[in-house]
């Protein structure tokens, strides 16, 4: 059995103060000034803990408050209140929620998976990857106890070709050539922010946080040349030109974006260097599937879907959601009899550890994660930078170590979660994870099941 | 005087009044009294709902959780208008936004919270029967009929009660008089005073609780008829004792919250007393595996019901599920092992501590699984001879009412009994010294927060609304008992299927 993967968390902390839920507005006129006030009674040490932070002009106490009501329940004089922080509503869009930008952070201070007491406070079922659940064993076909570390649940995943068959000659040898493979300990890969304050810094925190993953970073090939110590971690995205013979045979995967020529780009790199992986970048839509084809009858390693920054069909009216595209995807190569030939990637709008599981149980092998990168550089999401604004977190000036680390943290909690996941599933690979729906339940089948057969045509 | 234990003693069925233990109720509208108030007392006078009192000749801060509203501040003969120095001013409780989430908003809490009060609903606008996920129970309502269809019913006779064992077997006849019994919080989850006050308030109602997986404590065995022990993953403080004390057996096989993952009680709450119960050691997190490593077939899992059968010869087996897609399956192969109470917890059930991700997005909504399962015994001919439960996210009357006429027996509830001690579902059980309010912790300075009388009331008062509720609901459907009610989907409408569907609101008749 190969060593046990272990991710190496560390506590980061923010360089920021994190924008909280709910704040406290106190006033001050009428107190009575009590011997024994709430506030020094907080079971939190809240109101002794605040600071005023100059550098964001806020009030550290809506960080560290927990909502428990106590003073607010408590004061005689009724002058402690709760309030929503409006920062907090308007934090991120509807599927990078203010509690999952608030998750990301948090576990990329942490590197902790989020726990908390009580039930699920959330919606009863959502659009996207939140309109499925995993399944889970009991009893019969027993679960898997993988967080606790008493059995072992590999996240492996290999990149690349694999043979429809193998041959072999009369004398009973192998002849068929083992094709290139590129194998990552997690089915995570760094794909390209939408939009982000990159600097050489960023991208020097993100590879550095490939190279210590064992995983890779597509990067753009114009960053590249700064990174060269870190470049077996890195996928360069090509440009037309402005890469040679010697340069490219550099890396063990590249990426290219899909064009007119591509087939011709794909066999040139192929004639420097079989062994290089290529991936070709397709937008992620439902009607890509004739493209998909074609790119895995004339070879191509890896076909990576790639869907706009919220996880939506990109550019196209009533776009539909990376699951059901990568389901679609999934399906027209099962049907054509090559699904295990090519690997499938996925990326834009995989925000959460879960999206990481559910895509694979939809049909890629592998997904991409982008702002993610940059919620565990505490990026804010306000997309001031898309605008030319400036960032309010400076994330061009972080050091890369510090990043490097987050972001580390960030993939590490995401790994426990998906080891959770995939114990409950009673599944011990994350190659046997894709397309394996058996393990879904999907909100429209659930529906057309119960509530459908119940009530649908009948008068109210 | 005669010498009473409270702490031994079965408190009586009935309403007492129990306002908050801390100083101010939360209510939906705030009411303020300005410095310029002459204390000439009119708005005692006028208030219906004493929101306004004196002490001596002096005006005490307003219990404004009980203010009808500002229409009703309003009125002519209301406390704004009488006020002769224009001191009072009603709006609306700007803190409320933060309160609550979407299965349980700030109305549900706050709605809750008024029943365990005054054993009755809110005379105000909040919310009572539902809440604002947009989905299963949320999107349910009662079609009542136009017309009574039994307008002579006396609502004082409609039964509520259920039988929990339906077999016609040499074991305990069991029935309770609510359909509703207290779901598995162990000691160490939740402090003493918690876990009392919950067995207390059930046997006030002749009904049962569950100990969860934290063993048996010596001050519940006064109790013994009105427990449920659980026998978990961990076994942590199970003995042949245990077992034998009580009248219902527990399985946990699985917890709606985290179906498929282990429990883990950190270290923190590991007190001495906890350790002693659990036989384990003090500081040390606690570990329940996943899953049973002794039940990997429905054989291991029947060896396992013999077992318990042959330590307690007369009491009832109960095996605890969550919702896989095969849940009816499971449900089935239980019967024939030997269950008598099949519990289905779903996936957005309670918890003391779970990992986010497993309480969001594993196995299905209990809403989805009661149908299934319900259907599944009645096409195998079993239904009338198990007892099936349903838990995980049943937050209301209205709730249990909607999960039994979807196919269950009865409910388990846990969250509600912890809301009507004050939770304000912060989710901070697990953090620091645990629960900030003195429920889900064993802290001895914050558990020190509630009192062991004032706990039962609460939950007692809880209990007697949502009887009356259930009465209210069988009444206007004509029914003489739950057990007709019992997958009686048609009384049901749903908002995403059908049109016209009338308000179910039942208030006008309860308070």
């Amino acid at each position: 059995m190969p060593k046990k993967y272990h991710i190496e968390v560390r506590p980061t902390p923010n360089r920021y103060p994190q924008i909280g839920r709910s704040g406290i507005v106190d006033w001050g006129e009428g107190c009575l000034k009590c011997p024994s006030c709430v506030k020094h009674e907080c079971v939190y040490n809240v109101y002794r803990q605040r600071t005023f932070s100059a550098e964001t002009n806020a009030d550290t106490i809506d960080e560290l408050c927990k909502d428990c009501f106590r003073c607010v329940q408590g004061c005689p004089k009724r002058l402690i209140h709760k309030a929503l922080n409006p920062e907090w509503e308007n934090l991120g869009d509807d599927v990078y929620t203010p509690e999952v930008v608030a998750a990301n952070w948090e576990q990329a201070k942490t590197g902790k998976i989020p726990v908390s007491g009580a039930g699920y406070g959330g919606a009863f079922v959502g659009k996207g990857f939140d309109s499925m659940w995993t399944d889970m064993s009991e009893i019969v076909r027993p679960t898997r106890d993988g967080i606790h570390g008493r059995e072992y649940i590999s996240t492996v995943v290999d990149l690349g070709r694999r043979p429809a068959n193998l041959r072999f000659d009369e004398r009973g040898n192998l002849s068929t050539q083992p094709l290139p493979m590129v194998r990552v300990p997690i089915p995570v890969l760094f794909d390209i922010p939408a939009f982000g304050d990159m600097s050489s810094r960023v991208w020097h925190a993100v590879a550095l946080a490939a190279s210590e993953l064992g995983t890779l970073a597509i990067i753009p090939q114009a960053e590249v040349e700064p990174l060269s110590d870190l470049r077996s971690w890195l996928v360069p995205l090509l440009e037309t030109d402005g890469w040679d013979r010697k340069w490219i045979r550099q890396f063990r995967m590249v990426e290219l974006a899909d064009s007119s020529d591509t087939e011709e780009r794909f066999d040139r790199i192929k004639r420097i260097d079989e062994g290089i992986i290529v991936s070709v970048r397709v937008p992620a839509t439902v009607d890509a599937a004739t493209r998909a084809w074609e790119l895995t009858d004339h070879g191509v390693d890896i076909i990576h879907f790639v869907a706009d920054e919220r996880g939506y069909e990109p550019g196209v009216p009533d776009a539909r959601h990376l699951k059901d595209v990568i389901r679609a995807q999934h399906g027209a190569l099962v049907e054509r009899g090559v699904r295990d030939e090519i690997t499938v990637m996925a990326s834009g709008g995989i925000a959460m550890a879960e999206h990481v599981i559910k895509s694979i149980l939809c049909g890629a092998n592998v997904v991409g994660i982008d702002l993610p990168l940059l919620l565990a550089l505490e990026c804010r999401l306000c997309r001031n930078c898309a605008e030319g604004g400036e960032c309010p977190v400076r994330l061009s000036t972080i050091d890369p170590r510090w990043g490097a680390q987050r972001i580390v943290n960030l993939v590490g909690a995401w790994h426990n979660q998906c080891l959770e996941m995939m114990g409950a599933m009673g599944i011990r690979e994350a190659r046997r994870l894709r397309g394996e729906e058996g393990r879904v339940m999907f909100f429209e089948d659930l529906e057309t099941d119960t509530f459908a057969r119940l009530f649908k045509g009948r008068e109210g | 005087m005669r010498y009473r234990n409270i702490w031994s003693e079965v408190p009586p069925r009935k309403v007492i009044a129990t306002p908050s233990r801390f100083r101010r109720g939360i209510g939906k509208y705030t009411v303020v009294v300005s410095d310029a108030c002459n204390h000439c007392l009119k708005c005692v006078v006028v208030c219906p709902e004493s929101v306004f009192r004196a002490r001596g000749s002096k005006l005490e801060p307003p219990q404004d959780h009980l203010c009808l509203g500002i229409e009703c501040s309003k009125k002519s003969n209301r406390c704004m208008a009488n006020c002769p120095v224009s001191a009072i001013r009603v709006g609306v409780n700007p803190s409320v936004k933060a309160l609550g989430d979407r299965r349980w908003t700030a109305d549900l809490l706050m709605s809750t919270w008024r029943m365990a009060e005054t054993g009755s609903l809110p005379k105000n606008d909040l919310e009572y029967r539902i809440g604002g996920s947009q989905g299963g129970f949320d999107r349910l309502r009662f079609a009542f009929p136009k017309r009574l269809p039994k307008p002579d019913l006396d609502k004082n006779d409609i039964d509520t009660s259920i039988t929990l064992n339906r077999r016609n077997d040499a074991c305990e006849r069991i029935d309770i008089p609510i359909p509703v019994y207290g779901g598995g919080m162990s000691f160490g989850s939740i402090s003493q005073v918690t876990m009392l006050s919950r067995i207390r308030a059930y046997a006030a109602w002749g009904s049962f609780c569950c100990t969860g997986e934290g063993g048996y404590p010596e001050i519940l065995y006064p109790f013994d008829d009105h427990i449920i022990t659980q026998v978990a993953t961990g076994l942590f403080g199970v003995r042949e004792e245990t077992i034998q004390r009580v009248k219902i057996v527990e399985f946990k096989y699985a917890q709606g919250a985290k179906p498929g993952l282990g429990g883990h009680l950190l270290g923190d709450k590991v007190t001495p007393a906890v350790a002693r119960i659990r036989e384990t050691v003090p500081g040390s997190s606690l570990f329940s595996p996943f899953p049973f490593h002794s039940v990997y077939s429905v054989e291991d899992h029947k060896k396992h019901i013999d077992w318990i059968k042959t330590v307690n010869k007369r009491g009832l087996v109960s095996v605890k599920v969550s919702t896989p897609s095969d849940v009816d399956m499971v449900a089935v192969g239980s019967y024939y092992a030997g269950a008598h109470i099949v519990h289905l917890d779903g996936s957005y059930g309670g918890t003391g501590a779970a990992p986010d991700v497993a309480k969001k997005n594993i196995a299905m909504p209990i809403e989805y699984a009661i149908p299934k399962v319900h259907k599944f015994l009645v096409d195998e001919g079993i239904r009338d001879e198990i007892c099936l439960i349903a838990s995980g996210g049943a937050r209301t009357a209205y709730d249990v009412a909607k999960a039994i006429a979807l196919g269950a027996d009865g409910v388990v509830t846990g969250t509600s009994d912890l809301v009507a001690l004050e939770c304000v579902r912060c989710h901070n059980c697990e953090s620091g010294r645990g629960c900030a309010r003195g429920i889900a912790t064993t802290d001895a300075e914050l558990v020190g927060l509630m009192d062991l009388e004032w706990g039962t009331r609460r939950i007692i008062n809880m209990l007697w609304c949502w009887r009356d509720q259930l009465r209210e609901i069988l009444y206007r459907l004509g029914m003489r008992s739950i057990r007709e009610l019992v997958g009686r989907t048609d009384v049901l409408a749903h908002l995403d299927y059908n049109s016209n569907v009338q308000d179910d609101d039942v208030r006008e008749a309860i308070y």
